[in-house]
């Protein structure tokens, strides 16, 4: 919301720099995010910093308020005139000017002088003639034979808008003295302002005003409400309904009879366009002007419409829900279809007229013939108009206002302050008296505040006296009774609560006019209370930690998928081994690839790696998140932690001089390593390596991680149609996913360590030859029970096929530690355990000793 | 015999004095006094001299093994002192040639930064306590006072799911209602705690917004719990996250289920206040925001808001984690460009 400080200086003396009351009303909660310049320069204040302006600063003495008295015809050219213009320099100065709306007066000495800024010779103006912003000194060049060295200026010209259809105009006396320095006149700042919901009552000028006021402890100067009323009573004249007090809670209004419509006066346009309305004529800029001064949006009719409607009767305006179906065609030309969240003005006919608060009707609007005007003010529950806007796609500055909340109060000063604005630019007679139908009126909000209270929530000492001086700088009105404030809310403070509410509002208010700034800094002084380990967290970061430690990247993604991209992990004709629950669906997704939440990261980390292939050799990555299952019966979905896993690419990699250390890419075993040493450093004893059942990998590739018999997820080369499926055509993808939870439910925190050894151990080496078939996980469990306490340590060093084993066989051959806690093992012991272990390999496993 | 023992030790002598390189010394030593070496085999063979020689035979043998033992240490010695000489002389590498990569995990950059937020809250007593994504609306929204057709709701766009009445949490905040009804013991504990969790809005993805974004949420609740807490808690925890000068300042702000509403801005801690782009020459970074937990919401949490008070803050990790590193567009977080997370 724009607010010129020219306007703000009507209600309230403001005798510090515009930057710094930035400063404190954005301190105060009313966010100045741009501070604009018209002509005059920019303040430095100490202490504050602010982006350096750049606008053009008027130069006070060579850009002036100049009267043009007289326009010549030029003697060489038909485009051009000579402005003859007072600066308060006894002789006028001669501009040789094109600018068109001048030509009017051509060869006219003008009785009533018209008001522009003129810029002598070696002023700083912007070039009006350039695209581009380009700024120039005016020098001295004759046009067309006529001497010149001083020019009238366009808006552009001086930065006021990108006008340069003509020179600035006025006709009216602004009521300054010519030779005026043009800052003085038009210069101003004006204040970009952003509001939050509770600020409602600031959505205009006066509203604004107020804040300042109670800011800088100032006096604010009322607006009047004084309203000549000259005519015939309205009362005969009309007649007003409202149907339903909870959506429509006042509805005032007053007449105007015989009016002229005429452009405003000047210094309303000005206003008007200095927050942003373009001026269309007397009336309705006028509804305008009222709801920017002081909040309250106004609608006028065309009365002698609403009689014509009522077939010469007396109007009978009623307000109600819009039925469903119902049309009506707005003042923009639009028939638009009502729904029964819509409220509606009606006629006698109970025809709606007007969508209320937000649009009027095209057939009852003010128009160039218009002669009686109907003016009204009205309350309107701001639900109902919010589910209006947002359904219209109609966002009003009316809108906006009735939509954040207005006071119902603010009816009758709003109808009152247009009629006589009306009156005062139309000349038309006020009907005597308004019809005011306020069927519940809204009650007066009080609110008892002991000054203890103060204490415990703002920490700081305010003695009631002092409260209640802040109160009554924000109009509150306050009696004290010895400790306690009994506060009486002004009626435009929608956004003040009773009760303890009331109170925690009382204290906001209290805190904001203070400055928080001077609320003390302390340490919480209250019992500490019980402090709660997070295992789940404290284990999840120990797993990122680990799989950081080897060597893996984190990602984080976005939780939003598609059902389609997560099909693209099973194969055509393969089952789904994905959850089989239904998706969280999002009813209004944002994009098309973001439709529901995931039931995987799969599908990311894929996608991840697939756009990362092209620069990357290898890709190690993990991502740890939520996936999201609904529950039958349930509102909510589970949501469950998933750990994810992906590894692709070279196995080795040095630097680029170096070149690929060897062709080889990872594979299954370079992924359970991953997975062995976070187990490992979980302390997760009981895991078991299956074969893989999940249909997005590679069947012969793949494993299934059971934990206690359990299955938490599966490891292994993305199944080829997979990849296939996702773009993807580099090397094999390895993958995993598992279940966070149960994979973490497993891990031993509190591991025992396992002495070290302080006898040497005995190394032998086994050589077995089994049949292909035959697991390795099976051979070295049936190793390790033969082994018994004695054996320490069993590592596969060779696994080999090929001449001259037979085919069908395969040779494994292990390094085994033989070592005991407390003494040195003899030839015997050791021979004697090995021969057993030989023993129960070729007894269960039908193994041979190679060679 | 004796005379093939004199030659053998000559020569021996004779070829050591001519060893030029390491190698040459150990396959001199292999040659003569290694397990098969000559000398070895001489003294080996000392059965075979007659009996009367053989004592003195003996003797000279071992004599002359001494001697090639002690020759060949201070020969190698020797060779080797000239090599390593020679190598510190001209073994010279290409220094500037960069290093072979090793592989090198890391975490994610908001990561990173919610647990520098873990451990700085956890100093001051405040523990993680998560809650969950997908929310009803009440909770969102009605019990954080902010009944349906609330015009805050304006204020977070938000994602609607298909089940009525059922969002993408917007904020962590609803994570305040159950935290207070999980831990508050129907009103009667005090709790410190922070939640941290992904948050989602209905909002247009560009350099500057994203639709999925994290915030840790501050609370305390407890018996005296004052505004001056706020100020000098957040105080406390701008020190120790951006530096012991850190500077903050209070501005009044309205959240719905806070009042009296606080915004907290840091000084800008890359120009130091002195105004750059980033702080757009204001001085000041927006950090958090905050206030005292509102009386309705305290209710709708369990506990009588006029024997309880609480504050709460929240705060972005992706918007300090932008400004600590100059990203310049958010959406890097979630694009897991290695490239940008190699930077971490």
């Amino acid at each position: 919301m724009k607010i010129p400080l020219s306007w703000l200086r009507a209600f309230v003396e403001i005798d510090i720099p515009a930057e710094l009351l930035a400063e404190k009303l954005t301190a105060a909660g009313l966010e100045v995010a741009k501070i604009e310049y018209l002509g005059v320069p920019q303040t430095q204040v100490e202490g504050l910093r602010y982006p350096q302006s750049e606008h053009l600063v008027w130069d006070r003495s060579k850009l002036l308020l100049g009267a043009i008295r007289e326009v010549k015809p030029h003697p060489n050219a038909d485009r051009l005139v000579m402005a003859m213009v007072d600066y308060g320099a006894g002789e006028p100065e001669q501009c040789v000017t094109g600018a068109p709306n001048l030509f009017a007066y051509k060869g006219q000495v003008l009785e009533k002088p018209l008001y522009t800024v003129i810029a002598l010779e070696g002023a700083e103006v912007w070039d009006g003639h350039s695209d581009e912003p380009k700024r120039m000194i005016l020098k001295e060049k004759p046009l067309r034979g006529v001497p010149n060295r001083s020019m009238v200026c366009s808006e552009k010209e001086l930065g006021m808008s990108e006008s340069h259809d003509g020179i600035i105009l006025l006709h009216d006396d602004p009521g300054f003295a010519p030779g005026t320095p043009a800052q003085d006149v038009f210069g101003d700042v004006i204040f970009e302002i952003e509001l939050t919901p509770n600020l409602a009552r600031c959505y205009s000028v006066y509203g604004v005003a107020r804040e300042i006021a109670a800011l800088l402890d100032k006096p604010l100067r009322p607006i009047s409400y004084d309203v000549l009323q000259a005519g015939a009573p309205i009362d005969d004249a009309i007649r007003v309904t409202i149907q339903d007090a909870r959506t429509n809670a006042r509805f005032t209004v007053m007449l105007l009879r015989d009016v002229t419509i005429q452009p405003s006066p000047e210094w309303i346009q000005r206003r008007l366009m200095l927050v942003g309305q373009r001026p269309i004529n007397n009336i309705v800029d006028i509804t305008n002007y009222v709801m920017f001064e002081m909040g309250q949006p106004l609608h006028a009719f065309d009365y002698d419409q609403l009689v014509a409607r009522a077939g010469g009767a007396v109007p009978h305006l009623q307000t109600r829900l819009a039925r469903a179906g119902e049309t009506l065609k707005t003042l923009d030309g639009a028939v638009r279809t009502l729904t029964p969240q819509d409220i509606v003005i009606t006629d006698n006919q109970d025809v709606a007229i007007s969508l209320s608060a937000v649009m009027g009707g095209f057939d009852t609007e003010i128009s160039d013939g218009t002669k009686n005007v109907l003016l009204e003010a009205a309350n309107w529950d701001f639900i109902s108009v919010r589910r209006t806007t947002h359904a219209h796609k109609l966002f009003s500055e009316a809108g906006t206002r009735f939509s954040r909340g207005v006071h119902p109060s603010q009816a009758e000063w709003g109808v009152k302050r247009g009629i006589e604005l009306m009156r005062q630019t139309s000349g038309g007679t006020v009907a005597a008296g308004i019809v005011d139908v306020y069927p519940v009126p809204a009650p007066v909000i009080t609110i008892d505040l002991p000054e203890a209270e103060i204490r415990r929530i703002m920490g700081m000492n305010f003695t009631a006296e002092n409260a209640a001086a802040l109160l009554r700088r924000a109009a509150f009105t306050v009696e004290v009774a010895g400790a306690v404030l009994h506060v009486t809310v002004p009626d435009y403070r929608l956004d003040i609560g009773t009760g303890v509410v009331g109170q925690a509002d009382l204290i906001e208010e209290i805190a904001r006019i203070n400055g928080f700034d001077h609320i003390p800094i302390t340490i919480i002084d209250d019992i500490m209370p019980p402090q709660r380990p997070n295992p789940a967290l404290t284990l999840e970061e120990k797993t990122r930690d680990l799989l950081t430690q080897l060597g893996m990247r984190e990602t984080i993604s976005y939780r939003m998928t598609t059902p389609e991209a997560e099909a693209k992990l099973t194969p055509p004709g393969a089952l789904s081994s994905l959850p089989g629950a239904g998706y969280v669906t999002l009813a209004n997704p944002i994009t098309l690839d973001k439709t529901v939440m995931r039931h995987t990261l799969l599908v990311s980390l894929i996608e991840n790696a697939r756009a990362n292939a092209r620069y990357a050799l290898r890709q190690q990555v993990f991502e740890i998140g939520s996936v999201y299952l609904p529950v039958a019966g349930e509102l909510l979905p589970a949501e469950p932690r998933r750990l994810a896993i992906l590894i692709s690419g070279a196995r080795h990699i040095g630097g680029g001089w170096m070149g690929a250390e060897s062709d080889a890419n990872v594979d299954f075993y370079d992924l359970k390593g991953v997975i062995e040493h976070l187990l490992a450093g979980l302390h997760i004893d009981d895991a078991r390596f299956v074969r893989g059942t999940h249909t997005s990998f590679h069947p012969g590739r793949s494993a299934d991680l059971h934990i206690g018999g359990q299955s938490v997820g599966t490891l292994g080369e993305v199944h080829p149609l997979v990849a296939r499926a996702f773009g993807w055509d580099g090397a094999p993808i390895l993958a995993a996913e598992f279940d966070l939870d149960a994979l973490l439910r497993a891990a031993t925190p509190l591991f025992r360590v396992t002495p070290l050894p302080v006898t040497p151990p005995v190394l032998q080496d086994i050589a077995l030859v089994v049949n292909e078939t035959v697991g390795a996980a099976d051979i070295e469990r049936v190793i390790r029970q033969a082994g018994g306490d004695l054996l320490k340590g069993v590592r596969l060093f060779d696994v080999y096929t090929g001449d001259p084993i037979p085919d069908g066989q395969k040779s494994l051959a292990y390094n085994l530690v033989y070592q005991t806690d407390d003494r040195t093992l003899t030839d015997k012991e050791v021979s004697s355990v090995h021969a057993r272990i030989v023993k129960a390999v070729e007894r269960e496993l039908g193994a041979k000793l190679r060679g | 015999m004796q005379g093939e023992l004199e030659s053998l030790y000559q020569a021996a002598l004779t070829e050591l004095e001519a060893t030029a390189s390491s190698d040459a010394v150990r396959d001199w030593e292999l040659k003569y006094l290694g397990k098969n070496g000559s000398v070895t085999k001489l003294l080996r063979g000392v059965g075979q001299v007659a009996k009367e020689e053989r004592a003195a035979f003996g003797k000279r043998a071992n004599e002359i093994k001494e001697l090639l033992t002690g020759a060949w240490t201070n020969r190698e010695a020797l060779v080797k002192g000239q090599e390593l000489a020679q190598d510190l002389e001209t073994g010279e590498i290409d220094v500037t040639l960069p290093g072979r990569a090793r592989p090198m995990g890391g975490l994610h950059p908001s990561t990173q930064t919610l647990r520098q937020f873990y451990t700085i809250w956890a100093e001051m007593g405040f523990q993680v306590y998560r809650s969950r994504d997908v929310e009803t609306d009440d909770m969102n929204f009605t019990y954080l006072n902010m009944p349906p057709d609330h015009p805050a709701r304006d204020m977070q766009d938000t994602f609607y799911t298909t089940t009525p009445n059922v969002v993408l949490r917007t904020h962590t905040s609803p994570g305040q209602i159950r935290a207070m009804r999980e831990l508050g013991e129907n009103g009667t504990k005090a709790i410190r705690i922070i939640l941290p969790g992904m948050c989602y809005r209905f909002e247009q993805i560009t350099a500057r917004s994203e639709i999925q974004f994290h915030q840790v949420e501050g609370l305390a609740v407890g018996r005296n719990i004052r505004m001056s807490d706020l100020k000098g808690t957040i105080a406390e925890y701008a020190r120790k996250f951006f530096g012991e000068n850190a500077k903050v300042r209070f501005r009044a702000s309205y959240f719905p289920f806070t009042e009296p509403s606080m915004e907290v801005d840091v000084e800008c801690f890359l120009c130091g206040g002195k105004g750059c782009n980033v702080c757009k020459y204001s001085g000041w970074l927006e950090i958090a925001g905050s206030g005292m937990v509102h009386p309705t919401v305290l209710e709708n949490g369990g506990y009588d808001p006029r024997e309880w008070s609480g504050f709460a803050f929240g705060m972005g990790p992706e918007r300090i984690t932008m400004l600590k590193h100059g990203i310049r567009d958010i959406r890097y977080f979630w694009g897991n460009d290695l490239r940008f997370l190699e930077q971490f």
